[in-house]
């Protein structure tokens, strides 16, 4: 109940968009999403997207892993 | 999966377990608050890869397993009412109640449906209307904005038949509650999904006030290690602050959209945890122009509140003064598919995921 | 155990087993260990004799139909047996007012099914029952399989040793999820098809290939756990999974994550599991992958020596937990 993954929306009609979870596809209310584009990935809960995953702070936090991958 | 396989990485978890090692210079406490960090704790085994000056315990983070035995009592009382039709997110069902589950009543042949999501319920009340539909509306401030929406949306379509049975609670209050029990702690590992919605200041007030850190953190592997990375280097720098580990998700303001209808359509309350009594304003109540949601307003119940099991130590598990293997029940009289308590029943709860996960040598 | 019969009963898992146990084999004086087919010796012959209820809903899912699970799931219990399944009965229950064209394509289902299996239906029965006295359609199918002796041992697992290899033939979960995207009532939608199949010519040109086979089961309702769980028993000692090794296909993966549940405890109909001596497992493999229901065969685990009867996982990122029987309720009415 409690648990929230990262989806990516396919379609938008009105306020409910298709959202996809490696091929499966699940509807999610954008009631709470800003300027929410085809293509996005958000947080999906309780069939709402509940926050968009920042593409920028998401690459930055794979970069700092790599670096500590390498400095092992 | 994008965002879920990086965060996955054998190799990256290596090297983050490398690195707790050699950070982790004396005895470390910390806390999670959140049930989808237990449960995350647990399904990867990050216990077994952490060296064992390191711990970690489960605080009342599981909003099935704080509803107190009244709350599940009541959905019952509802669901054996010929004209009501409980709507509920499925981890609720087996929750034991003084004397019975909504899983049981289901069995006996009241309309109880599972759903994924408030919306479903709504459109299920539409579909409905010589029914009344009740929404049992549990879960932090992660789920309660999207009830929110659907009691704005209720409102707008004019479903009167659609009801909550108002269970949602906010984290902030049971937190301090655990930090003035005097539980032994060094820092916590603040929920993710609660802060996508709220922001991170919510956490400001416990290193201001009570000099622990909080790092707010996501819910893969790689996540759970870095912030035990953080707090490791915050208590070893003396430095407790609320850092966001997180931060693909999680701002110090949060999403603000979400915050005005959640507040829109609640307002703080007193509220009952199991384990951990009244804590005030802990609670969400619809405010006065949604009031006709209430289920209690509109058909007032009159519950006796059977006494718990006494062996059941649910609730000092909850407030991470006990252990799941602490208490006489577990794995013998207190199991997954015969729960006598709530931390045994959701897959969130701590004893469930303890017995689930639990490692060989234990 | 509760006064009403619950779905959990019903699912594979622990409250199944315990129904079975203290009601039914109980009663019928079965002492012997349950395997997929009860093994009879008549004068000259070894048979394997089995049955099984279908009561999935929907009746139509993509990658099958109830006819043809039916028709399958008794094959392929015959199969894991070792046994070359040879005829089948069917019974049917039909709710009055059930739409003819549905019967005749599940029929012909059936009947297509078991031309490919190879297998004769040769008897049934049919009842029809009033409106609301059963949900549309329930059928049973019994199977009788010849057996060689020398295979007896394959389904009661005799002769499985520390070291031996564990080997899947594909992707779990994907029935249990096709079952339940067509339910359409979960508010999802997925591309995921049932892996629905006969599986007996595979199995048998690993038998007639290959010595090493221990064990065969398949893997059905409560998924790889429960199938894991019952062989530890069997066997007296412990298993070790690799979770990495274990396929999925990123739909089930998908789904799984988001409603919570694990692939290795959701229903197969086209999986069968093999135990395989230490030594054995690259030649299964390679005949495994060389058919279209075994091309992502995978060797995921072995079995371990020591007295604790336990499923161990090694998690995908380096941890271990313990991967116990499901319980509870799991998916009702996949099967």
């Amino acid at each position: 109940m409690c648990l929230s993954i990262p989806v990516k929306i396919v379609s938008i009609e009105g306020t409910m968009a298709e959202v996809s979870a490696g091929g499966t596809l699940f509807r999610a209310g954008l009631h709470m999403i800003e300027d929410a584009k085809i293509g996005d990935y958000v947080l999906l809960h309780a069939g709402f997207a509940i926050q968009k995953i920042s593409e920028k702070e998401a690459e930055e936090t794979i970069r700092l892993f790599d670096e500590l991958n390498e400095s092992v | 999966m994008k965002y879920i396989d990086e965060y996955r990485d054998k190799k990256l978890i290596s090297a983050l377990t490398g690195q707790i090692r050699k950070s982790a210079l004396g005895d470390y406490t910390f806390m999670e608050v959140c049930g989808g960090h237990t449960a995350a704790i647990h399904r990867f085994g990050i216990h077994s890869l952490l060296p064992e000056n390191i711990k970690l315990i489960s605080g009342p983070g599981c909003p099935v397993c704080v509803s107190g035995t009244d709350f599940i009592d009541k959905a019952i009382a509802y669901s054996q009412m010929d004209y009501v039709i409980i709507t509920s997110f499925g981890d609720l069902l087996r929750i034991p109640g003084s004397s019975a589950s909504l899983e049981k009543m289901k069995a006996a042949g009241a309309d109880v449906r599972i759903v994924l999501s408030a919306l479903e319920a709504l459109d299920i009340a539409q579909d409905n209307p010589s029914k009344k539909v009740v929404f049992p509306a549990i879960g932090f401030e992660t789920t309660a904005p999207g009830t929110a929406v659907t009691v704005i949306q209720a409102s707008k379509s004019k479903t009167e038949n659609f009801f909550l049975l108002c269970g949602h609670k906010v984290m902030p209050p049971a937190m301090e509650a655990i930090i003035k029990e005097g539980v032994r702690l060094d820092g916590f590992i603040c929920p993710g999904h609660v802060a996508a919605i709220t922001g991170s200041a919510i956490f400001d007030f416990i290193p201001e006030k009570y000099n622990l850190g909080c790092v707010v953190t996501g819910f893969e592997p790689a996540d759970l290690l870095q912030s035990i990375l953080m707090l490791i280097r915050q208590v070893n720098s003396r430095t407790p602050a609320v850092e966001i580990q997180y931060n693909r998700v999680v701002t110090e303001g949060g999403n603000k959209l979400a915050q005005k209808s959640l507040y829109e359509v609640f307002e703080p309350c007193d509220m009952q945890w199991r384990g951990l009594g009244l804590i005030p304003l802990s609670g969400l109540a619809l405010k006065k122009e949604f009031r006709m949601f209430d289920i209690e307003k509109s058909i007032p119940l009159n519950i006796e509140v059977l006494q718990e099991n006494e062996q059941c130590i649910c609730g000092e598990i909850l407030r991470g003064i006990k252990r799941p293997p602490d208490c006489q029940l577990f794995a013998n009289l207190c199991l997954p598919e015969n729960p006598v308590g709530a931390c045994m029943v959701s897959p969130e709860g701590s004893c469930n995921t303890y017995y689930k996960y639990r490692l060989a040598n234990e | 155990m509760n006064e009403f019969i619950t779905l959990a009963q019903g699912n594979g898992g622990k409250q199944a087993h315990e129904l079975i146990r203290k009601v039914f084999a109980e009663s019928f004086g079965m002492t012997k260990p349950l395997t997929d087919s009860a093994i009879l010796e008549e004068s000259g012959f070894t048979l394997a004799f089995t049955t099984d209820s279908y009561v999935v809903d929907p009746l139509f899912f993509p990658g099958g139909d109830i006819g043809k699970l039916a028709l399958c799931g008794t094959v392929n219990d015959l199969a894991v047996s070792g046994a070359d399944p040879e005829y089948i009965a069917a019974s049917f229950i039909i709710e009055e007012g059930f739409p003819l064209s549905d019967l005749k394509n599940i029929v012909r289902s059936m009947s297509r099914e078991a031309s490919k299996a190879g297998v004769r239906i040769v008897t049934g029965d049919t009842k029809v029952v009033e409106k609301g006295k059963c949900d549309k359609l329930f059928i049973t199918t019994s199977g009788i399989g010849i057996l060689d002796q020398e295979k007896e041992n394959i389904s009661t697992g005799k002769e499985i040793k520390p070291g031996d290899k564990i080997i899947i033939n594909g992707p779990l979960g994907n029935h249990a999820i096709a079952v339940l995207g067509a339910r359409k009532n979960l508010g999802f939608t997925t591309p995921v098809a049932s892996d629905c199949a006969s599986l007996n010519h595979l199995i048998k040109s690993v038998l007639d290939k290959c010595n090493g086979v221990r064990f065969m089961r398949d893997v059905t309702r409560g998924g790889l756990a429960t199938v894991l769980n019952e062989l530890t028993e069997i066997y007296g000692s412990g298993i070790k999974i690799n979770e990495s090794a274990v396929p999925v296909d990123e739909p089930v993966k998908g789904l799984c994550e988001m409603l919570g549940f694990d692939p290795l405890y959701l229903a197969n109909e086209g999986k069968v599991l093999f135990v395989v001596g230490k030594g054995e497992e690259e030649k299964v493999l390679n005949i495994l992958r060389s058919d279209p229901l075994g091309r992502d065969s995978s060797i995921i685990g072995e079995i371990v020596p020591g007295k604790e009867k336990l499923v161990i996982l090694n998690t995908s990122v380096g941890g271990s937990r313990i991967l116990d029987m499901p319980s509870g309720l799991q998916l009702p009415r996949i099967c």
